[in-house]
């Protein structure tokens, strides 16, 4: 077990190396010039010099790739205009327009996205799970087909509109925007509690969808008619055994889930004004901030590699015929 | 009489040996009727079937897939959804009639007055408990024990039904345990409550040869500890030579033929057992073509009118007028034995088995 993890380890640390190179590639060689971006409109041609220099945009495309990579390891300057920042490691560099360590920016970033995530993924496991398994039990009934309808509704309709709907209407909710959780926690939970409920909602439709449909398969397998056979209460053959079959595939589609929405909460995080990884992506691409793109990478490959092996760690304490090696 | 006798397994000497017990029911159905309702229409699973079981004794119900039974004695068990399952008739357990119990007293019976086992012991185990947690769970249902106290239940079960080592195993997953092994556990789990009527369905269906006589022999020895009754599915004519004392053929829902094991097999009054018979391969000697009935099962949702089996009789014309096609025959005595029966239009079914069948036997 620790061997299969360390090498899922070593492995996951050659992809994160790889995208890391790759995007290198499209974003730094791709024909923009940065420095111009950083220049402005009312640029000379001393100052953009400057600032390529600075940036090591002159240097050999291996040689800038080196120098980023080592940042992840090695302390780093920047000398802009004759300011020198220290950049301790690991460096991701600096934003082109924030003047901010790209690690402070993600750091920023990174607890509101998690807040919005987890806590959205709390509501549509509830909801999902809950509902589908009810679902399940009566199937092919008006009830049944209420909510297998429902969802499917809800998961047609594109999730921005869906998100605009819940700005425009649910306005009963708090006003959403960031608070830390230390700094105030009830803040924090009312600030976040729309982009909860509409990312929640969003998502329960189809976890709802998953669970039924494994909840519908586990309860015609054999041993919940073994179960049945033995003369144990109807809610426990429902719950311990074919609720605890019906869960294993749902947790799988969960740890990948779970680590594209990390990534990709872009929609929710810019409709209720919630200042995480997406939007500051989104805003980093707009203004071509490579750093803080690169930045954004680095997470969430990352985030997808670790999601990936927590999943396949999970496997092997929910299904014991999993064995990891 | 004698060269028929001797045409029967040998193995079927064991029958006298486990025959006797109590001759009072401990089983008693009565017209039994078992309907699915679905969207083409209403499938007669069961109809009309009837026979009792005392305790000591081995009843096997033989009959194609689709023949009603695996779904009668789910009905037996109480294990037909009420919403799905339209159930009419009588089942006696113990005296306590199943038919139109209420879900909490079937859960009471349910492992308690008849146990079951399952044809493959590899699903019907769940993949995600130990086997000692299962069957602890089958004891606690029943018992209001502490765990520890269940769990050496456990493992007296395990070591009762052979399973090696049963301290150790009791904590094993079923993926760790063999194909035989798990069906041992199965048994093991079923028996834990001590019940009167333990149901095998098919319970060696899924295991290789070797394993089968095993556990034929270990469901044989525990009935005799036990002394209880032992309905047991199956289509392997062989395993019924092996186990039951009593024999009953099914066919699209309905018993066609019933009585002594020996009897049955030795002397059939019934053109579909005759085709059970002449389906089976010669092992020994010249290789003769097999005689296989013509045709395929009919559809429960349209069961043919009259004798169910008129469409593939091959002796339809040896009975006067369209009475197999038109009228059902009764399940009763056919000739002077009163010990059997079987439902068939035919005169003298017992001339024409020895005088047609026999000679065309392996």
């Amino acid at each position: 077990m620790l061997l299969y993890i360390l090498r899922r380890l070593v492995s996951a640390v050659s992809v994160v190396i790889v995208t890391l190179v790759a995007s290198f590639a499209l974003f730094f060689l791709a024909p923009t010039d940065p420095a111009g971006v950083i220049c402005g409109p009312r640029c000379t041609p001393e100052r953009l010099a400057n600032i390529r220099a600075g940036l090591h945009l002159d240097d050999p495309a291996l040689v800038q790739i080196g120098v980023y990579l080592k940042g992840l390891v090695v302390d780093r300057e920047f000398e802009t205009g004759g300011v020198v920042r220290e950049c301790p490691a690991p460096c991701l560099g600096y934003s082109y327009t924030l003047g901010e360590p790209v690690t402070k920016l993600l750091a920023q970033a990174l607890p509101v996205t998690l807040s919005l995530v987890l806590g959205a993924a709390v509501v549509y496991l509830a909801i999902g799970i809950f509902t589908g398994t009810m679902a399940a039990q009566v199937r092919g009934t008006p009830l049944d087909k209420a909510v297998v309808g429902t969802t499917l509704v809800l998961n047609s309709f594109p999730y921005f509109v869906f998100a605009l709907l819940v700005v425009l209407y649910a306005t009963f909710l708090p006003e959403s925007g960031w608070t830390s959780f230390f700094e105030n926690p009830f803040s924090w939970a009312s600030g976040l509690v729309a982009a909860w409920v509409c990312l929640g909602i969003a998502n329960a439709a189809a976890y709802t969808r998953y669970s039924r449909a494994s909840m519908i398969e586990a309860l015609g397998q054999d041993f919940v008619r073994t179960a049945r056979s033995k003369g144990i209460s109807k809610n426990r053959v429902v719950y311990r055994h074919g609720l605890r079959a019906a869960l294993t595939p749902v947790a799988t589609i969960f740890g990948i889930d779970l680590a594209g929405q990390l990534t990709g909460a872009i929609f929710t995080e810019r409709i209720f004004d919630l200042p995480g990884l997406g939007n500051l992506v989104l805003r980093a691409f707009g203004q071509y901030d490579l750093p803080v793109l690169m930045g954004g990478v680095l997470v969430g490959s990352v985030v997808l590699v670790v999601m990936n092996l927590i999943v396949d760690i999970a496997y092997t304490f929910l299904d014991p015929r999993v064995r990891l090696g | 009489m004698s060269d028929q006798t001797s045409r029967v397994p040998q193995t079927v000497t064991r029958t006298a040996r486990t025959r006797g017990g109590s001759e009072e029911a401990y089983l008693e159905v009565t017209d039994l009727q078992v309907q699915f309702p679905t969207a083409d229409g209403m499938v007669k699973a069961v109809q009309g079937l009837s026979y009792s079981l005392p305790l000591g004794r081995t009843l096997a119900i033989v009959g194609e897939s689709g023949s009603g039974k695996s779904v009668s004695s789910m009905a037996v068990m109480g294990l037909h959804d009420a919403k799905t399952a339209r159930i009419s008739g009588s089942i006696k357990v113990g005296g306590q009639q199943i038919v139109g119990m209420g879900e909490k007293d079937l859960e009471k019976f349910r492992g308690s007055g008849a146990a079951m086992i399952f044809q493959d012991p590899q699903s019907s185990l769940h993949p995600y408990f130990t086997i000692g947690d299962q069957i602890m769970e089958a004891y606690r249902a029943h018992h209001g024990v502490s765990k520890s106290k269940a769990r050496t239940r456990a493992i007296e079960m395990l070591d009762r039904v052979g399973i090696p080592n049963p301290k150790r195993r009791v904590g094993n997953y079923p993926h760790e345990f063999s194909g035989g092994m798990r069906q041992r556990a199965m048994i093991a789990m079923a028996l834990v409550n001590d019940p009167k009527l333990l149901i095998a369905d098919e319970p060696t269906t899924a295991l290789d040869v070797t394993v089968q006589a095993q556990i034929l022999d270990l469901i044989a020895d525990l009935q005799r500890d036990f002394g209880s009754a032992v309905v047991f599915i199956t289509h392997d004519l062989g395993v019924v030579a092996e186990i039951a004392d009593d024999i009953l053929v099914m066919y699209a829902g309905s018993a066609i033929e019933h009585g002594p094991v020996e009897k049955i097999l030795g002397t059939p009054l019934h053109p579909y057992t005759w085709g059970l018979l002449e389906s089976i391969p010669a092992l020994a000697g010249e290789p003769q073509p097999l005689h296989p009935i013509p045709g395929a099962p009919p559809s429960l949702l349209a069961v043919p009118t009259g004798c169910a089996f008129h469409p593939r009789c091959e002796f339809r014309s040896r009975v006067p007028g369209d009475r197999c096609t038109t009228l059902k025959p009764d399940l009763i005595p056919r000739t002077a034995d009163t010990g059997r029966a079987s439902r068939c239009h035919l005169k003298d079914p017992d001339q024409i088995f020895q005088t047609e069948i026999l000679p065309r036997l392996p």
